[in-house]
């Protein structure tokens, strides 16, 4: 089976950094280590696997578990039309993880999205800002400790029953 | 099963006499059947409000088809679709900027409320940044809602006190 | 607020124009910040988040089914993908699938919410290039077409129409004069437009080899959909994974060869007819519903008041789709798993134990409970593959879902295409990019 293939020589490839290979409903998942992200992605980049496109990058707060947060990448692979989904583990203390903008330019917007949602920042990123809140945003509001509602208006917002 | 719903009016007692009451009433009806719009459009009540304008629905036969992108020339600020935090002091910028008189219909349940978004990231309703005329209930309005809004639009003008004076007071 | 292109532009002696938040081009709110030479653009930085609505956050909080609403509003322009991608995400996880009249409906309703995407995205890119004439004809094609979804679904745009397990309703019985309306009015709607703009140099000079993307570049930036097919890489999720019933159904993929605002268009227009004769295919191989046993049926006013008496011996004659919802269609249009679905309203009503089944569903902490775990699932959307990622972990609400956009992969490209290029050039070629601002900023 090619996802066996795939799951052995990743194995045999990054022989300490692999943490787990579940299978879930038909979704081929890996779990590395949070160094070896940079690594393990240029390796799958180039042939055979060739997993030429990043689908989408994200993060699950995990609260009370640790590590906390799980980025989640899933590739793409259009000459063997395949899937496949990396997990990695960032712990609280130090949210810091390498950037993917080496290797895919959406990395870049992506990497934004998920540093103004939870907070993680990204190592060697060319353009390490906010994406959807502005600036004067306090707090990652994704995180599970941010309530729904705190609203931080940008401007003083009126009583509309005042006249 | 035709009871015809008994039209409310804003009426005004005007002082003044005769001719003051007839200047009012030529200038409203200068003002309601000449309305320049500035579509201040966010969301997916905009795709109503691009069938309210377009052939089938065509909001033009009532004197609102003037679409003008430049506020220091709208009467009307035309609210379509949600309001965010980030977008709010555009909003407010836009609405500064457009000339007495105008008036602003909140087209839509988040322009009017925040609609089904009670969270960090939407003003609830657009009536709390800048005052609003006449408010548009649904989720998006229908074509037929929004003309429903311009005609309601055009009574609250044509009965209000016309400001004629060269400077408005306070 | 400083910005990265208020950095780089510090020193020089250029021109800085903004176009704006309030974006006079119906496409929403984006705000592009151009630093020009003369007319020619030399740096520009794009700033999104002004429609930010707290989509993934809120649908923390929701139960599973009561969040179908929010997802309608992502890509507002094609509600029902949306929905069609969330509700196959939940199938995914619960294991269940719809009965095959419900997936043919799915395949119509979807083809259907695609041409309209397509229609409002030409309508507005050609709008803003001024050909005032093809908006008017586009966008009278799709009123034809919110007809047809607006007497099956009840609602022209925001439908919540899929649902988990299968549809809301079936077809009405006099769906057919409808469509065959919408698709001829859209056949000749394509017509005039390729009449009109095809061979009409205006249009040619203003999209022909602008804002080129090669394939490499669409690759790695993650293009997928109409903008990826416009460079020559034919990646469908239809056909390379395959859902629905899509495998049984003939259809072609258009693909561009430079991946200029033209190409965008002409593939976009040669989808659309694509997705017509995916219409007319499904309409004709759709399984015909099972006949009910109407004979000795009785009216609905009749039947309540004949239950202040006694319990209603005959079967109620309701209407097939949304006016009630009978048992006797159950079985077309919703899964036989129990699992995810409303129960049907003469169960609720005729006894207890349909109704603790209907307070269960709908009550805090109940209803659907899928298994822990996480899941992927993507559809062909009008921008391109629209994913739901959904951890759950095991309550009724999801841990995290997140939506894979694929305008936001896109977008990310816009500095790269119009550099180089005329301060004119941005208005067509972001018209061609189909950016929506719900599904963007979600």
């Amino acid at each position: 089976m090619e996802d066996q293939r795939l799951i052995e020589d990743l194995r045999e490839r990054f022989a300490g950094k692999i943490l787990g290979t579940p299978t879930s409903l038909g979704d081929l998942c890996v779990i590395i280590d949070k160094e070896s992200v940079l690594e393990v992605m240029t390796f799958l980049k180039k042939e055979p696997f060739d997993f030429a496109m990043l689908l989408d990058l994200t993060c699950v707060d995990e609260m009370g578990r640790s590590p906390r947060f799980v980025m989640v990448y899933h590739l793409l692979s259009l000459s063997n039309n395949r899937r496949l989904r990396i997990k990695a583990g960032v712990d609280e203390g130090s949210p810091v993880v390498d950037s993917l903008t080496p290797l895919w330019k959406n990395a870049n917007w992506l990497e934004r999205e998920v540093f103004d949602m939870f907070g993680i920042t990204f190592a060697r990123h060319p353009d390490m800002r906010r994406l959807f809140m502005y600036d004067e945003f306090e707090g990652y509001p994704l995180k599970k400790d941010y309530p729904l509602r705190k609203r931080q208006p940008k401007i003083h917002l009126r009583d509309p029953h005042a006249d | 099963m035709g009871k015809i719903e008994k039209r409310v009016y804003y009426r005004e007692t005007l002082h003044g006499g005769f001719l003051a009451t007839k200047m009012n009433y030529v200038l409203g009806w200068g003002r309601k059947f000449s309305i320049f719009h500035y579509p201040f459009i966010t969301a997916c009540c905009g795709m109503e409000y691009m069938s309210a304008a377009c052939a089938h629905y065509d909001f033009d036969r009532f004197g609102v088809g003037m679409t003008t992108f430049s506020p220091r020339q709208a009467d009307m600020l035309f609210v379509v679709g949600t309001i965010s935090q980030k977008e709010a002091p555009v909003l407010r910028t836009v609405y500064e900027q457009m000339c007495e008189p105008k008036w602003v219909i909140a087209c839509g349940a988040c322009a009017v409320s925040g609609g089904i978004y009670d969270n960090y990231a939407v003003v609830q309703g657009i009536d709390r940044i800048i005052p609003v005329d006449v408010y548009i209930p649904g989720c998006p309005p229908r074509p037929e809602t929004i003309l429903n809004a311009i005609l309601k639009l055009q009574d609250k003008i044509q009965h209000q006190k016309q400001d004629w004076r060269w400077k408005i007071k306070g | 607020m400083p910005t990265r292109i208020h950095k780089e532009a510090a020193g020089h002696k250029n021109l800085m124009i903004n176009m704006g938040p309030s974006h006079p081009a119906m496409h929403g709110t984006i705000r592009i910040m151009l630093e020009l030479d003369g007319e020619k653009v030399l740096n520009s930085e794009v700033e999104v988040g002004y429609l930010h609505r707290g989509f993934e956050k809120t649908c923390e909080h929701k139960s599973y089914f009561s969040l179908l609403p929010y997802t309608d509003r992502l890509n507002y322009v094609s509600p029902l993908i949306n929905n069609l991608g969330y509700v196959m995400t939940m199938e995914k996880l619960l294991g269940i699938s719809a009965p095959e009249r419900a997936q043919y409906i799915r395949v119509i309703m979807c083809e259907l919410s695609r041409i309209s995407d397509h229609l409002t995205a030409l309508a507005a890119m050609t709008m803003e290039c001024g050909a005032f004439t093809v908006f008017l004809y586009l966008i009278k094609a799709r009123e034809e077409i919110w007809n047809v979804i607006e007497q099956t679904t009840g609602a022209r745009m925001t439908t919540s129409y899929i649902r988990i397990g299968g549809v809301r309703a079936d077809l009405h019985p006099d769906i057919q004069p409808l469509m065959d309306k919408a698709v001829s009015t859209t056949n000749e709607v394509l017509r005039d437009v390729k009449g009109l703009l095809d061979k009409n140099t205006i249009w040619l000079q203003r999209t022909r080899d602008i804002a080129v993307v090669p394939k490499e570049m669409a690759i790695n930036y993650g293009f997928t959909g109409p903008c990826l097919r416009a460079s020559g890489v034919g990646y469908d999720v239809r056909k390379a994974h395959p859902y629905l019933v899509y495998n049984r159904l003939d259809f072609e993929i258009p693909l561009g060869e430079k991946g200029d605002n033209f190409d965008r268009y002409m593939v976009r227009m040669k989808e659309m007819e694509q997705s017509l004769r995916l219409v007319e295919q499904a309409m004709a191989a759709i399984p015909r519903s099972k006949p009910t046993n109407e004979s000795n049926a009785i009216d609905a006013h009749e039947a309540i008041s004949r239950s202040r008496d006694r319990k209603p011996d005959a079967s109620i004659l309701l209407s097939p789709n949304l006016e009630g919802s009978e048992k006797e269609r159950y079985p077309d249009i919703y899964t036989k798993d129990r699992i995810g679905i409303v129960p049907p309203k003469e169960d609720t009503y005729s006894g207890i134990e349909g109704l603790i089944t209907h307070f269960k569903f709908f009550m805090k902490g109940h209803g659907i409970r899928p298994p822990q775990g996480d899941v992927y699932f993507s559809v062909e959307g009008g921008s391109g593959e629209v994913g739901f990622y959904i951890v759950s972990d095991g309550t009724d609400r999801p841990y995290r879902l997140h939506l894979r956009a694929p305008c936001l992969h896109i977008v990310s490209a816009l500095e790269e295409m119009i550099q180089g290029h005329y301060i004119a050039d941005v208005i067509p070629t972001f018209g061609s990019t189909n950016m929506i601002g719900g599904e963007l900023d979600r």
